[in-house]
């Protein structure tokens, strides 16, 4: 059971990871923006996961509940905004990728810097 | 049983991760992102998170890849050289996990109450939310009021950002590689031709907007609030896009208005801080903004959490359009 208590943060590590591998070793600039989305997913999993208690409930207090146990709405908070932000700051990124599409002709990042040398 | 279904869903979403990484065609792993986002809502879900779940499901599964396929449909859907330096990234990376996977032995076990992060802040917003705000939906008196000041940094970002793409994709077109403009294709008009698309969105339209209204201004009660309704209203006018063609949804909603969104919103939420300071005491408290102090919190929250949401739906809307109107030039 212990071990199963800690299988929640090995898939955040290995997701965070996952989007980590693609940033590092992809060429094509989309797949890179791909894996910061990843990678930011994996951080959202690990806040939330972090705010569960066991047996607890969505932090809404309704009349008539008798010692109700709630999860943490701290992380949940946070979150909830970085979500509405990451989709944001992940268009930017989009939007200069298709920018740099247009004056360079590709977007993979070795013939962008192949270019950028001559 | 719910302890299977999560350990299930987490295993499904690491399946999905490989499966992004691994595939080479861009389209696919745009899906698959959109996927991953619907598995990962659910396990929110599961995991107490309503209101986040709700957002997560609005922009990941609906927004994020729309705007991925705006951007794949200027760029390129293939990836031509794949992986470079396999052997030298595998190496970092599986290192990086080691070391981060060692650190995870220490964490505190899952659903733990005594675990620290539960000890500090969060019992006191639990405990003061009915004496204070008197709202049933603690979230939203966290990010309304408690920590009214993030949400409001969070605002400008979400607005910093779109000011961003409008000004990358408005640029002029032009320089060396310039491409000859594309030969006219149905993008523009949508799915005009398509009769079961087109009359399946155009019910589904007002359904969404009305829902959108409701989590908006129901955000007090139940999940909900400023983001999630900005997301789905947003997420209406795309599908309406996506079915009619641009021109009618900027004919139903012009640039303008959602210039105007995007800046109103963030001016209401500085304003109703603004009011908090004009009569007598600090930025962004509502407690005097009427006779009675948790009257006055109600106000308050309930017109930032409208700036919050004419800001998200100005900006993402206008992220849309941004991306959509390059495509066309």
């Amino acid at each position: 059971m212990e071990l199963l208590g800690l299988y929640h943060y090995w898939v955040f590590v290995v997701l965070l990871m996952t989007g980590f591998y693609a940033v590092v070793a992809k060429a094509n600039l989309i797949k890179k923006l791909i894996g910061v989305s990843l990678f930011q997913s994996a951080v959202f999993l690990l806040y939330i996961t972090m705010s569960k208690v066991t047996g607890g409930t969505a932090p809404i207090l309704l009349p008539g509940m008798v010692d109700p146990v709630f999860s943490n709405p701290l992380p949940q908070v946070l979150i909830l905004t970085a979500i509405v932000v990451g989709i944001s700051t992940t268009a930017l990124g989009l939007g200069i990728v298709v920018r740099i599409k247009e004056e360079y002709g590709t977007t993979e990042e070795h013939e962008i810097q192949e270019i950028d040398r001559r | 049983m719910t302890v299977i279904f999560g350990i299930f869903l987490l295993t499904l979403l690491v399946i999905t991760a490989i499966g992004i990484v691994r595939t080479r065609n861009l389209f696919v792993a745009v899906m698959l992102l959109g996927i991953f986002s619907l598995l990962i809502a659910i396990n929110f879900f599961i995991l107490d998170a309503a209101d986040v779940a709700l957002t997560e499901a609005a922009v990941g599964a609906g927004i994020s890849t729309v705007l991925f396929l705006g951007a794949l449909a200027l760029t390129s859907e293939r990836e031509r050289l794949g992986t470079q330096h396999r052997w030298l990234s595998l190496a970092v990376v599986t290192s990086a996990t080691l070391v981060v996977l060692y650190a995870t032995f220490d964490k505190p076990l899952f659903g733990d109450p005594g675990a620290p992060v539960h000890q500090h802040v969060a019992p006191w917003y639990l405990e003061k939310t009915p004496e204070y705000i008197d709202i049933p939906n603690v979230v939203t008196a966290v990010l309304g009021s408690f920590r009214g000041y993030d949400t409001l940094g969070e605002v400008f970002v979400v607005f910093t950002a779109g000011i961003g793409v409008l000004f990358l994709l408005s640029a002029r077109r032009g320089g060396p590689n310039h491409r000859a403009p594309a030969e006219p294709d149905a993008s523009g008009i949508g799915l005009r031709e398509h009769v079961i698309p087109r009359v399946v969105g155009r019910l589904l339209v007002p359904f969404i907007l009305l829902f959108g209204l409701y989590v908006q201004f129901h955000g007090e009660y139940g999940p909900g609030g400023g983001f999630q309704a900005g997301a789905l209203i947003a997420a209406a006018f795309i599908l309406y896009a996506l079915v009619e063609g641009e021109d009618r949804t900027l004919a139903a909603l012009p640039q303008s208005w959602l210039i105007a969104l995007m800046v109103g919103g963030g001016l209401l939420y500085g304003g109703v801080g603004l009011a908090g300071i004009a009569l007598g005491s600090n930025f962004l408290d509502y407690s005097v903004l009427a006779a009675d102090p948790v009257a006055g919190q109600h106000l308050g929250i309930i017109l930032i959490e409208l700036g919050v949401g004419m800001t998200v739906t100005g900006t993402l809307l206008s992220i849309f359009h941004a991306f959509a109107a390059r495509d066309r030039a």
